[in-house]
């Protein structure tokens, strides 16, 4: 059967995160891009909305099972708000998700329930490296067996919060296999750059570049069991969680530039009275949608399972970052001059919105 | 309800049926209609309209719901899937062959408008000829020389003479796609009609526009052009010129008093809505064509398309083929859901002008790059390929251009009405 419907229970998820991202993420976005700070208060309290414990079974402390449409779903409504935002609060989600995913049952036991049922903690992942080509499948960073243990060696990019992590998952190429491995904070070799990284968007979510310099990890901290796992599935999340986070912020660009056209007089008209406006944004409505749907599709047939769920995601996020490409630049020219200015939000999703062509390792769902 | 795409069985099945057709009564005889413009298939069309007989209908039309009867609680009552089924049908005939497609014997357009703004006693004594021996054409006239998308400026007259009750119409309607075999009275098909747009009040612009039954054969009428086209030549255009054409009191569909509203107007609307997906699908399978060739072409030299790069490793050639694949699934996905909401009867005017916004769009551009990629192969008339081009630009032209959709999508999303935003 076709449906093009969340179930009651998606939309109330929805709803409470719509809620916050508008009300409180997006009320905060201006600020923190400008301070580079994302106050604690304001993550905790996306934290509790309890999107990533809703996807863990309650066999590991949570209350419910992964889907990857509910994902991409909450991804799109939190990103509505705030994509620095959002990231921050579903960092965890880097770490917890991938063991949910692949990890082996020793794992699951020791990190998932420490992880979800206290507060928000700092555990990540880092998969980016500095390469104009970089490629989750063919990573530079490299692990080695050596006896019973792995040895790290490479350097990884854009890791969030690194500085306080407990624990890194860090993503390595092991005999030509893209393969995880758990960090944690005080293995040797492991250092964490001083300085935050600065990048054209994202300036509120603490970003750090993070060396191996051979850091060994035993083979229990190879995610899964001794023959580790297949990357292909835990790849296709973070592209679903990427290409949704796209559709969000794409969204609120489109809505935002479009309550100013209607609003902005231009020869005795609204702007948004022009075709030529009027047509920008009827093929950014269109584009949002549509790419929408391709996403939907790709995390459906994840979710069940289906063969071309994993190349279907990589369309996805291919798609989305096209897509939210052309709107949030069109945010900006809708506005015109006023755009430009910093006192408008379409210039940092505009800045956002280029991102999403490099930054798949940033979410989860 | 939740989110999902699993194929319905009976999508699936009709699919695969239809593909066996595609591939052997239409891709095979492609070639020959299309330089051979205004010659009948009639192969195609006997077989269609037997196929169709055979499982309990004349068309292609989803059939009306039966009411529930006794006892029928039960049975797990299954969301409908008419529209859904629909769409996934013109895009494999289209996929075979859109000029054939736009040929299958039915009502098409003509049906489509009885059936939205036709009355109870209208459906049953119009539509009942479509699954008889014979097949049998309908077709839709709108479009006059003057008048494209701004249907407000049909000048087609119908006047009522009171001493005989007959509506006497007086125009000229021009693209009126499948019209000759509608109208003319060919040996091998049954008795079609034309369904005339015309004003019963010039005053009354929008208001006073109402749809006219012409019947088969009707008297003052006469197919004054078959047009020679760009693309899907299988499919005959007609320009259908109407002086002192009688037709009988109850052949008009709505209201034949005229009130301050646009009623009348709004059945075409209505019309519009169910069909402008479906036209989106049409297109989407030609473009599927396209893109299935490009890659088995590509393929047999050897070229093997590889997903999950980043965009810097891809080969020019990866790039282009990706980017067709998601254009064509993205587009494709927005019809389902257009018809998905005509299936639950949720207003889909937004979501239905949106899907024929992107097809056109796409279908154009992909077949365009298809042509380009495969050089003299893509270019030559000895292959299909160059055919699709042609055949996919009409996508983006009837039922309302790209440009009138986008002002229905636009009007839609600003909420502004036609005078708010022209």
């Amino acid at each position: 059967m076709y449906s093009f419907e969340p179930s009651e229970e998606q939309q109330m998820l929805m709803d409470a995160v719509g809620k916050y991202a508008q009300n409180d993420l997006r009320a905060a976005a201006h600020d923190a891009e400008e301070s580079r700070e994302l106050p604690k208060k304001l993550i905790s309290k996306g934290w509790e909305i309890g999107l990533l414990q809703a996807s863990i079974p309650e066999a590991y402390g949570g209350f419910g099972d992964r889907s990857a449409v509910t994902g991409a779903l909450a991804m799109e409504e939190f990103a509505f708000g705030d994509l620095a935002g959002t990231l921050a609060v579903m960092t965890p989600s880097l770490f917890a998700t991938p063991i949910l995913l692949a990890g082996s049952e020793e794992q699951k036991q020791e990190y998932l329930p420490k992880i979800i049922e206290g507060d928000w903690a700092p555990y990540t992942a880092a998969l980016i490296e500095y390469a104009y080509d970089f490629d989750p499948n063919d990573l530079r960073t490299t692990a080695k067996a050596d006896g019973g243990d792995y040895i790290l060696s490479g350097e990884k990019a854009f890791v969030p919060f690194a500085k306080d992590a407990e624990a890194i998952l860090v993503y390595a190429n092991l005999d030509g296999k893209t393969q995880g491995f758990i960090v944690p904070k005080d293995a040797a070799g492991l250092s964490v750059s001083d300085e935050r990284e600065k990048l054209m968007s994202l300036n509120a979510l603490p970003l750090y570049r993070v060396k191996l310099d051979s850091v060994k990890v035993s083979a229990d901290n190879r995610l899964g069991d001794a023959s580790g796992h297949d990357f292909e599935l835990i790849l296709a999340s973070l592209r679903i969680a990427s290409a949704s986070a796209a559709v969000g912020v794409a969204k609120a660009s489109f809505e935002y530039s479009m309550n100013y056209a209607k609003e902005r007089d231009v020869f005795g008209v609204k702007v948004a009275q022009k075709q030529a406006i009027a047509f920008m944004l009827a093929e950014m409505a269109t584009e949002i949608e549509s790419i929408r749907l391709l996403i939907w599709e790709a995390a459906w047939k994840l979710d069940a399972g289906k063969e071309d769920a994993a190349k279907d995601a990589y369309l996805a996020v291919t798609g989305a970052a096209d897509m939210v490409m052309m709107v949030t630049d069109r945010g900006v020219q809708i506005l015109g001059g006023h755009g430009y200015i910093r006192e408008h939000p379409v210039e940092m999703w505009l800045r956002n919105g280029r991102g999403f062509a490099m930054l798949t390792g940033l979410a989860i769902v | 309800m939740s989110i999902e795409f699993e194929t319905p069985k009976p999508i699936a099945q009709i699919q695969f049926v239809l593909k066996t057709v595609a591939e052997n009564m239409m891709r095979s005889q492609s070639r020959a209609f299309d330089e051979n413009e205004h010659e009948i298939p009639y192969s195609y069309i006997e077989f269609m309209h037997n196929a169709m007989r055979s499982i309990g209908g004349g068309s292609l039309a989803p059939k009306e719901e039966k009411p529930a009867k006794e006892g029928d609680e039960k049975k797990e009552k299954r969301p409908p899937i008419g529209y859904q089924n629909l769409a996934a049908q013109i895009e494999m005939l289209s996929w075979g062959d859109v000029g054939f497609y736009l040929i299958t014997p039915g009502g098409g357009l003509g049906a489509a408008a009885v059936q939205s703004a036709g009355s109870a006693e209208q459906r049953a004594k119009f539509l009942a000829r479509f699954s008889e021996e014979k097949p049998t054409f309908a077709a839709m006239a709108m479009t006059e020389a003057g008048a494209g998308s701004d249907t407000s400026a049909i000048r087609t007259r119908a006047v009522l003479d009171e001493a005989t009750q007959e509506w006497v119409i007086n125009g000229e309607k021009i693209f009126v796609t499948g019209g000759d075999k509608s109208f003319k009275e060919y040996e091998q098909f049954g008795k079609g009609f034309v369904v005339v747009w015309a004003s019963i009040d010039p005053t009354a612009g929008r208001a006073g526009m109402r749809a006219f039954v012409v019947e088969s054969g009707t008297k003052g009428v006469t197919i004054a052009k078959l047009e020679h086209k760009l693309g899907i030549r299988a499919s005959d255009t007609a320009t259908i010129a109407l002086v002192d054409a009688r037709v009988p009191y109850d052949n008009i569909l709505g209201s034949p008093t005229v009130e301050k509203t646009t009623t009348g107007f709004k059945g075409a609307m209505a019309t519009f809505d169910m069909t402008r997906p479906l036209v989106a699908a049409s297109g989407i399978g030609v473009a599927r064509a396209a893109v299935e060739y490009v890659k088995e072409q590509l393929a047999e030299q050897g070229v093997q398309i590889r997903y999950g790069l980043p965009r810097q490793k891809m080969t020019a050639i990866e790039r282009d083929v990706i980017e067709m694949e998601i254009q064509l699934r993205s587009a494709w996905l927005l019809v389902l859901k257009a018809v998905w909401m005509a299936d639950n009867k949720k207003p889909n005017a937004l979501e239905s002008s949106m899907s024929k916004v992107k097809a056109g769009d796409v279908v154009t551009k992909i077949t365009q790059k298809a042509v380009e990629i495969m050089g003299p192969l893509g270019y030559s008339r000895e292959f299909l390929l160059e055919k699709w081009f042609r055949d996919a630009k009409i996508t983006d032209i009837y039922e309302g251009t790209g440009q009138i959709n986008r002002l229905v999508v636009a009007r839609q999303i600003l909420g502004y009405s036609g005078k708010e935003l022209r």
